[in-house]
């Protein structure tokens, strides 16, 4: 038998939720789901993210409902809300983007030692927040 | 050496070797150069941005060409990404292929709106 074909070891007594919120991750294995999570976030949230394609770029009459959505709101749907959506998809994108640019680096570079994928965890992490925090700010518009 | 074809097939993962492990990382390149691209003609526009601006971007044909790549790039690297997740938390395989099969319908029918607002511009 092959090795891949060869049975794997499953473990499958692991419960998600009595026992994974009290195992300790390190930071690399922290950024690692959240690259899944934010994912999996932009996937569910992709025609939202093409509403906002189509009617900023449709038409004048289309930006100026795109605007008014995040404004004063679209239907029964408030524009707090609207931002906070568009927020929680910036720090998507930003988290999903910096950390796949630190896999390419890794790929490319074999940087593959302990002390880098921590260090580069680190910066990922500062990095994807503190960016989210100064757009958040802006969107909301604190300044 | 034990049989593993036809009925005999161990069914384990999807591809192995190189083929989605590269799409995904050469589509993630591709669109991580689209963000840089938009978000430099984004800061070097002078003055305030509307809607002149915003779709003036996505008005040249190259522009149009490397937007219409990313939306195709986006939909492989979607595809791998979602597919790895199916695999990794789905185990009964009747679930897991519907699954599979919904992700494909959501993708496609989102690529296609994409590519409608970018070619009536």
């Amino acid at each position: 038998m092959t090795e891949l074909a060869r049975k794997r070891p499953e473990f499958r007594n692991i419960n998600a939720l009595s026992d994974l919120p009290s195992y300790r991750l390190p930071v690399a294995g922290f950024v690692s789901i959240l690259h899944r999570i934010s994912g999996a976030l932009m996937f569910l949230l992709m025609p939202f993210i093409i509403w906002v394609f189509d009617n900023s770029l449709s038409s004048e009459i289309s930006y100026a409902k795109f605007s008014a959505a995040f404004n004063v709101g679209l239907g029964f749907v408030p524009g707090w809300f609207m931002k906070l959506v568009a927020l929680a998809l910036i720090w998507a994108y930003l988290h999903h983007f910096i950390a796949g640019l630190r896999h390419l680096y890794m790929d490319v570079c074999h940087a593959v030692s302990k002390e880098f994928g921590k260090s580069s965890a680190i910066a990922t992490l500062a990095l994807s927040i503190g960016l989210t925090l100064v757009l958040g700010a802006k969107l909301f518009g604190l300044y | 050496m034990s049989v593993n074809y036809g009925s005999k097939r161990t069914v384990v993962g999807a591809h192995y070797g190189l083929r989605d492990w590269l799409a995904q990382r050469v589509t993630g390149a591709l669109m991580a150069l689209f963000t840089v691209v938009v978000l430099a003609q984004v800061i070097f526009t002078s003055g305030p941005i509307g809607y002149e601006q915003w779709a003036g971007i996505f008005a040249s044909q190259w522009m149009k060409g490397l937007t219409f790549t990313v939306i195709v790039a986006l939909l492989w690297h979607v595809w791998v990404g979602i597919r790895d997740i199916w695999m990794d938390y789905i185990k009964p395989v009747g679930l897991r292929l519907g699954l599979q099969v919904f992700s494909i319908v959501w993708l496609v029918a989102c690529s296609g709106w994409a590519v409608q607002v970018l070619w009536r511009l």
